[in-house]
């Protein structure tokens, strides 16, 4: 049984490992997703250019001006001339947000009296637009408190201590990395999974390993080891390349990183295979994998929290696998997250992969009759 | 007379295309069940939106003011709070993922306020792990901070801050993610149907050596591209005619702008869409390559430097700079303008303009690898 078995990996490593074209196809654009959307999906919001309508001569608005080109999240400043031009920068997405400045601005501050600055931000992009608007008010209390200075007033302080655990400087990366080395891991073994029996079936080479000695669950065992090797294999390349290439803490345990990998991973050429059993073409193996792939990334807690999602469709998201390898590989780079917790995310992909493997074992010997 | 002649074979080639879409099982599923997963996933699923996020709240003094403080962060709308009297037994939750954050009600809380209001202190620790909703809940609890010490500086006075931000949301004043990812979406289904649908469809012909065989007949090359474009621009078209329709009637957002805008919007939009599918297939010309090359050239793009989520301001210079071949970049804040702003011509005439571009260049470069084929 195990020549069998050996024999069959082989050939089936060697259908993936063959063609020059493929071998490419396995290689390239896995590494270039994972540098390429590791810089490219931060919702940090750095660089955006601002308009500045300033109708106030003195010093104060000055200042304020100032304070912005100085931080880091501003790219420039866009001077306009009057009230119509705030509606034209913004419509025209020339900037994300536009800061007024009446007239009076400086004399009322010199004066001990309450100035206003209006702020004008663009709701078409009002996630990015909130956060702009959080470092305006941040820069309006600094100024703020240097105006109290200068006065020998009091000013309102801000006792509000923020701490971030895990991420101390929120870099986006340390969020962003790990979830794409879930997300491709699973785009890989899905792809490679997918289309190996839709393509004997296509290429009818399917009806021949019917009829070699090996034996059903032979089979799938052996359509099961070569892409558990190549997702094994990206894995451990993503993994190196987020610690010494993206600088991600790997805090927790490696041996449960893999443990819980590798049940990920089982899960996933369970629903590959399911999916590569039910489809006749590898068109539809495609289409099929995509169908699977799309909202299992979407729905992960990547893109955007699980908890912000309504409560019918977060319970719906328990039978999604990446959910749950998510969490935990977030667990063990960041927050060194106990075993015991981690293992309590590892059973529901343990079930998963069980549910898959059984399912794709029935429709797979169901197609031979 | 020919050009009867070649009306007459433009439109059999077009019905005969026609026929292909609806009898192809693949067809149906790219341009209408995936459409409508993708648009209920970005309707329902996806959402920036944090509402009641689940902190955890250490009050660890016993005094009125600290009280008080608390039951501000029980009442807030942002924040479902699960209260303690010892941080310890809270940090052990945020290891886990199950809380965003902790506020600390520090054992000295009573006594500061009492001597100055202001300068109580209090801390928030908030899971970075995910930095957005860190953000969000430090930015929510400060929020609620402020608007508590606003109160007792109307009781008990205070020094109250010289300069006032007044912000306003435009277009969007409910600060509604959905508004403008569902529109978002439309720019992605728009790229499944025109590039991959197409390179997919395309490239099986070429595979079967039904590409040939067509060119064998007295059919042009032109009039070949047009029969085959013009059914799969109707089923985009309608396509996205379905999707804004679901995107205003039961997403519920609103639709400032016209019809006709968002027609010359996606028009020219699909000529780039379908020149990359139509180019893809001609260069692959083998289905499993294709689909994976529209994968990656066309869905993923779409998706993640268009601006549709991401802000293409905060990416990296190089990264910067190869958005401006992604057509979707181009279609989206266009679409979203026309969902919640209005007609902006400035802002649709120039992004048109550049799709056009863009889409020209693509069917010169599709037609000649076309026609290599010929010879």
């Amino acid at each position: 049984m195990w020549q069998r078995l050996i024999a069959l990996v082989k050939k089936e490593l060697l259908v993936i490992l063959r063609d020059p074209k493929s071998r490419a196809l396995l290689i390239g654009p896995p590494l270039m997703q994972l540098i390429l959307f590791s810089y490219a999906a931060t919702l940090d919001v750095t660089n955006v250019d601002i308009a500045v309508l300033n109708r106030d001569s003195g010093r104060w608005s000055n200042e304020f001006i100032f304070r912005v080109q100085g931080a880091p999240a501003f790219h420039s400043i866009l001077p306009l001339r009057d009230v119509a031009g705030i509606r034209d920068a913004i419509d025209t997405h020339k900037v994300i947000a536009a800061v007024h400045f009446g007239p009076d601005f400086s004399r009322n501050l010199e004066a001990g009296l309450p100035a206003d600055i209006q702020i004008i931000l663009d709701g078409r992009r009002s996630n990015a637009a909130q956060i702009v608007n959080g470092y305006l008010d941040q820069i309006a209390s600094s100024v703020n408190a240097e105006v109290a200075g200068r006065l020998n007033a009091r000013a309102p302080v801000d006792a509000v201590i923020e701490r971030f655990w895990f991420n101390p400087s929120l870099e986006f990366v340390w969020f962003t990395v790990p979830n794409l080395v879930g997300s491709i891991a699973l785009l890989i073994a899905l792809t490679v999974t997918g289309q190996s029996v839709a393509r004997e079936r296509e290429l009818g080479t399917h009806e021949q390993l019917m009829v070699s000695p090996l034996r059903v669950h032979e089979i799938l065992i052996g359509k099961t080891i070569p892409p558990l090797l190549v997702g094994m294999f990206h894995s451990t390349l993503f993994v190196l390349a987020a610690v010494y290439l993206f600088g991600v803490p790997l805090r927790g345990s490696l041996l449960l990183l893999y443990v819980s990998l590798f049940i990920y991973l089982v899960a996933i050429v369970g629903v590959g295979l399911f999916i590569s059993s039910l489809a006749q073409t590898q068109q539809q193996a495609f289409l099929g994998v995509f169908l699977f792939a799309a909202p299992a990334i979407l729905l992960s807690g990547f893109a955007t929290p699980i908890d912000n999602m309504p409560d019918w469709l977060q319970t719906f998201t328990m039978i999604n696998p990446l959910r749950h390898f998510l969490v935990i590989i977030k667990g063990v780079f960041l927050a060194a997250m106990p075993a015991g917790e981690l293992l309590s995310h590892a059973i529901p992909l343990m079930v998963i992969a069980t549910i898959t493997l059984a399912g794709a074992a029935i429709f797979f010997r169901r197609r031979i009759g | 007379m020919a050009d009867a002649l070649a009306a007459r074979r433009l439109f059999a080639l077009m019905r005969k295309e026609s026929v292909q879409i609806v009898r192809d099982p693949s067809s149906i599923l790219i341009a209408v069940v995936l459409p409508l997963i993708l648009l209920f996933l970005f309707g329902y699923g996806i959402s920036l939106d944090a509402t009641r996020v689940k902190i955890g709240l250490a009050i660890e003094n016993n005094s009125a003011p600290a009280n008080a403080l608390a039951s501000a962060f029980r009442i807030s709308s942002y924040f479902e709070a699960t209260a303690a009297f010892d941080r310890r037994e809270l940090e052990a939750e945020l290891i886990a993922g199950r809380l965003k954050g902790i506020v600390v009600i520090p054992e000295n809380f009573g006594e500061a306020f009492a001597r100055a209001p202001e300068t109580a202190q209090i801390q928030v620790i908030a899971d970075g792990s995910n930095p957005n909703t860190a953000r969000f809940v430090a930015n929510y609890a400060r929020g609620v901070w402020a608007n508590w010490q606003a109160q007792n500086r109307a009781e008990v006075g205070g020094p109250e801050p010289l300069i006032r931000t007044e912000s306003r949301m435009w277009f969007n004043p409910e600060l509604k993610s959905r508004y403008f990812l569902v529109p978002g979406s439309i720019a992605i289904v728009m790229t499944l149907i025109g590039t991959l649908l197409t390179a997919l469809v395309v490239a099986r012909e070429w595979e079967r050596g039904t590409m040939e065989a067509m060119m064998a007949t007295p059919v042009g090359a032109i009039q070949l591209l047009i029969g085959k474009l013009v059914p799969y621009y109707v089923l985009a078209m309608a396509s996205m005619s379905v999707c804004t329709a679901i995107a205003v009637f039961v997403f519920e957002v609103p639709f400032r702008g016209s019809i006709p805008a968002l027609f010359l919007i996606a028009t020219a939009f699909l000529f780039p869409a379908l020149g990359q599918g139509l180019l893809i297939s001609a260069v692959t010309k083998n289905q499993f390559v294709a689909s994976q090359a529209a994968l990656l050239s066309g869905f993923l793009p779409a998706m993640l430097l268009s601006g549709f989520i991401f802000e293409i301001a905060s990416m990296p210079k190089f990264i910067q700079y190869l958005t401006y071949i992604v057509p979707a970049r181009y279609l989206i804040p266009c679409l979203q303008s026309v969902f919640l702003a209005g007609d902006i011509w400035p802002l649709f005439l120039s992004n048109m303009g550049v799709l056009v571009i863009i889409g020209s260049v693509m069917f010169v470069i599709a037609a000649r690898n076309t026609k290599k084929r010929l010879d």
